[in-house]
C-alpha cells in the first residue's frame, strides 16, 4: 500500500510544483512592481513553510506510531522463530515453510558482507525488509496474511552475483 | 565590507568547469549503458556492469564536488581573498586520486559500489584483490585530502575577512539587522564547516578500512563503519548542491535585475541546515534494525525538517525573482530555473522515502536513484551546466537560439522522465544495483534507456557548446 501512496503523493506534489513554475515562467516577461512582487513572495514563503510544517507534523506523528523495529526483549507467545543468514551469494534459512496468520520472527544476519533481506509477495512487491549485517542480528517480525510463494531477494549490493541471491518461502494455510 | 571584486573566471575555475563537463558526459554514458544492460538491450557481463556502476557512482559524487567547488571558488573569491595555489593543489590531488580509483576499478576489477560498504571491499570473492580495493579507497582518500585543503583555504579566507564563522553565517545580522554577509558567503561557510567535518570522518573510515585490508585482525564493527560511511557520503553529496546553488544566488539576479537579498529567515535557514545535514544521515540506516531506536526516529524527523528551510526559501525566492521581472532568457538562466525545479521536485520523493514505514518497502529499490537523479541530475548537474555556460559566455547574458531552446527542452523532458522511470520502477519494487533484471521489470529499463539517450544527446550538445566557449579565448590569447 505504501508504494502506491508514495507514488501518488510524489506525482501530485511534483505536478503542483511544475504548475507553479510554468505559471511564473509564463508571467516572467512583463515587468511588474518589484516591491509588490517581493511582498507577495514573502507571503508565499510563509504559506509554504507553514503549510509544509502543519502537514508534516501529523504525518510524522502518525507514521511513527507503527515502527517495524521488534525489540528482542519482547517475547511474543506463539511466534515462529526463523534464522536467516546471508552468504555471498545465497541464503541459509532455517525454515522455509511458514504458516499464514502467525507472527514470524526472522533473526537475520550475515556470514560475510552486508546483504538486504527483502521479502517479496506473490505479486513481486516488497512486503517488508531488513538488513543482514555480519556480527549483528536484526529481528524482523511479520505476519503473512495470504498463502503463497514469497521470494527473498538481496537488496544490499554484495558483489558480482548479488542479483542471483534469491530464495523462496512457502506460506501455507494451517 | 561586502564589495564584490568583479573579475572574470580564471584558470583554475575554467579547468574545473571543463573537467566537470567532460566527466559528467562520460558518467551519463555509463548510466545509459547500465540502463540498456538492465533492459537487455546491451549484452554487458555483470562484473563489467558492477564496475561501471561503481565508477558511475564515485565519478558523479566526485565531479559534482569538483563542479560545485568551481562555482563556490569562483563566487566566494569575489568576496574573500582565496589563494589560487589551493585550487590547483585540490585539482592535483583530485586527478591523482581519480587515476587510482579508475585503476582499481578497470584494471583491478574493483566493484564494491561507490559506498565501499565495509567489509565488501575486502571480500571480492575473486572479482578483485586487496590491492585493487586499496587503490580505490586510497584514491578516494586522496580526492578527500585535496577537497580538505580547498575547504581549509576557504575557512582561512572567510575568517580573515569576516573575523569568525559566526559573523560569516550572519548571526550578528539576526541581532542588529545590519551588515548581512552575502548569500554566497553564508552558503560557502556552511559548506566549509560541514565538509571539513564530513571529509575528516570519511578519511577516518577509509584509513581504518585500508588498515583492515592488510591486517584483517584489526576489524571494525560493521554498523559503526556504515554510520561513518553514510555520515561522510550524505553530507558530501548534499554539499555539492549547496555549493552549486551559489550559481543561482549570483547569476540569476543579473538576468532579473532583482538582487538576491539576505534576510533573517535566510540566515536562520542556512544555520539550521548546518546542524541538520550532519544529523539526518541515519535515514540511510532505517532498515538496520539493530541501530538505536532514537537514531531511527531522529532520521525520520530530521529528513522532514532538513530539506525544508533552505529549499523553501530558495524556491520561493527564485520564483519571486522571476515573476514579472522581464527576465532575459538564455540557456544559462533557463538552466538555473530548471535546476531549482529539479532540486525541489527531488526532495519530495526523498522526504517520503525518509518515512520509516515507506522506507520498509522502498529502501534500496529504484525509488532511491529516482529521487537523487531528480535533485542531482536535474538539480546539481543542471546548476553546474548553467555555470559552465555562464563562464563560456564571458559572464554575460547571451542570445537564445532555436537550437539551444530545443537542447534545453530535450534535456529537461528526458532527465525528468528518466528520473520518473526510476520512481515508477521503485514503486514496482524493482531493486537498485541489479545487473540483471527479471523479465517483468525489463520494460521499465527499456523505456528509461530511451530517456537516458535523450539526456546524453542533449547534455552533449550543451557541454560541447560550453567547452567551445571556455577553450576559445585561451587559444586566442
Amino acid at each position: 500500500m505504501y508504494q502506491q501512496v508514495a507514488w501518488i503523493v510524489s506525482i501530485v506534489l511534483i505536478a503542483l510544483l511544475a504548475i507553479a513554475f510554468f505559471y511564473v515562467v509564463k508571467h516572467s516577461g512583463r515587468e511588474g512592481n518589484g516591491a509588490a512582487v517581493a511582498a507577495a513572495t514573502g507571503r508565499w514563503r510563509g504559506r509554504l513553510l507553514w503549510g509544509v510544517t502543519l502537514l508534516s507534523i501529523p504525518v510524522v506523528a502518525y507514521t511513527l506510531t507503527e515502527l517495524p523495529y521488534a525489540r528482542s526483549a519482547i517475547a511474543n507467545l506463539g511466534t515462529v522463530e526463523v534464522q536467516a543468514k546471508g552468504y555471498q551469494w545465497y541464503w541459509e534459512i532455517s525454515q522455509t515453510k511458514l504458516p499464514v496468520g502467525k507472527p514470524i520472527e526472522f533473526q537475520v544476519t550475515s556470514a560475510d558482507v552486508n546483504h538486504g533481506f527483502a521479502i517479496y509477495g506473490p505479486d513481486m512487491k516488497i512486503v517488508t525488509q531488513t538488513q543482514a549485517m555480519p556480527g549483528v542480528v536484526n529481528v524482523l517480525r511479520h505476519t503473512f496474511e495470504q498463502p503463497g510463494t514469497y521470494k527473498i531477494l538481496c537488496l544490499e549490493y554484495c558483489g558480482v552475483a548479488h542479483h542471483s541471491m534469491m530464495t523462496e518461502l512457502h506460506v501455507v494455510a494451517q | 565590507m561586502n564589495m564584490q571584486n568583479e573579475m572574470p573566471a580564471v584558470g583554475a575555475v575554467k579547468v574545473y568547469a571543463a573537467i566537470s563537463g567532460v566527466v559528467i558526459l562520460l558518467m551519463m554514458l555509463f548510466g545509459l549503458v547500465m540502463r540498456m544492460t538492465q533492459g537487455q538491450i546491451l549484452p554487458i557481463e555483470p562484473n563489467v556492469f558492477y564496475q561501471l556502476m561503481t565508477a558511475h557512482g564515485i565519478g558523479m559524487v566526485a565531479i559534482a564536488g569538483l563542479g560545485g567547488s568551481a562555482v563556490m571558488w569562483h563566487f566566494l573569491g569575489k568576496y574573500v581573498n582565496l589563494r589560487a595555489g589551493f585550487a590547483w593543489a585540490n585539482l592535483a590531488f583530485f586527478l591523482t586520486g581519480v587515476v587510482l580509483v579508475l585503476g582499481g576499478i578497470f584494471l583491478g576489477g574493483f566493484a564494491a559500489a561507490w559506498t565501499f560498504l565495509y567489509p565488501l571491499p575486502a571480500n571480492g570473492m575473486g572479482m578483485w584483490g586487496k590491492h585493487a580495493a586499496a587503490a580505490y579507497m586510497g584514491g578516494v582518500l586522496l580526492v578527500g585530502v585535496g577537497m580538505l585543503l580547498f575547504y581549509l583555504e576557504s575557512a582561512r579566507a572567510i575568517i580573515r575577512k569576516y573575523g569568525s564563522f559566526a559573523k560569516a553565517l550572519g548571526w550578528h545580522f539576526l541581532k542588529s539587522g545590519q551588515d548581512a554577509p552575502p548569500a554566497t558567503v553564508i552558503a560557502s561557510t556552511v559548506v566549509t564547516i560541514i565538509n571539513i567535518i564530513a571529509i575528516l570522518i570519511g578519511a577516518v573510515i577509509l584509513t581504518m578500512m585500508l588498515i583492515n585490508l592488510y591486517v584483517p585482525e584489526i576489524a571494525i564493527h560493521p554498523l559503526l563503519a556504515k554510520n561513518l560511511i553514510f555520515l561522510f557520503g550524505h553530507v558530501f553529496i548534499n554539499s555539492t548542491i549547496y555549493m552549486a546553488v551559489i550559481a543561482v544566488y549570483e547569476i540569476l539576479p543579473k538576468y532579473t535585475g532583482r538582487p538576491w537579498n539576505v534576510y533573517k529567515p535566510f540566515v536562520w535557514a542556512w544555520s539550521a541546515t548546518c546542524l541538520m545535514v550532519l544529523t539526518v544521515y541515519p535515514h540511510h540506516l532505517l532498515m538496520d534494525y539493530a541501530q538505536p531506536l532514537w537514531m531511527h526516529i531522529m532520521g525520520q524527523i530530521v529528513s522532514y525538517t532538513s530539506s525544508l528551510p533552505v529549499l523553501a526559501l530558495t524556491l520561493t525566492a527564485t520564483l519571486g525573482s522571476i515573476y514579472r521581472s522581464n527576465i532575459k532568457w538564455d540557456l544559462t538562466s533557463a538552466l538555473l530555473v530548471l535546476s531549482i525545479f529539479g532540486w525541489s521536485a527531488g526532495v519530495i520523493p526523498a522526504v517520503i522515502d525518509g518515512t520509516i514505514a515507506v522506507n520498509q518497502v522502498m529502501h534500496n529499490t529504484l525509488w532511491v536513484p529516482g529521487h537523487f537523479h531528480l535533485y542531482l541530475l536535474l538539480g546539481c548537474v543542471t546548476m553546474i551546466l548553467a555555470f559552465t555556460n555562464w563562464i563560456a559566455n564571458k559572464e554575460q547574458a547571451a542570445g537564445f537560439s532555436g537550437l539551444e531552446k530545443a537542447m534545453l527542452w530535450v534535456f529537461a523532458i528526458s532527465a525528468f522522465a528518466y528520473a520518473l522511470m526510476f520512481l515508477l520502477s521503485g514503486q514496482a519494487s524493482v531493486p537498485r544495483r541489479w545487473a540483471v533484471h527479471l523479465p517483468e521489470w525489463l520494460a521499465y529499463s527499456q523505456v528509461a534507456s530511451l530517456f537516458a539517450a535523450g539526456v546524453v544527446i542533449s547534455a552533449m550538445a550543451i557541454i560541447v557548446r560550453a567547452m567551445g566557449g571556455i577553450i576559445r579565448p585561451a587559444r586566442q590569447a
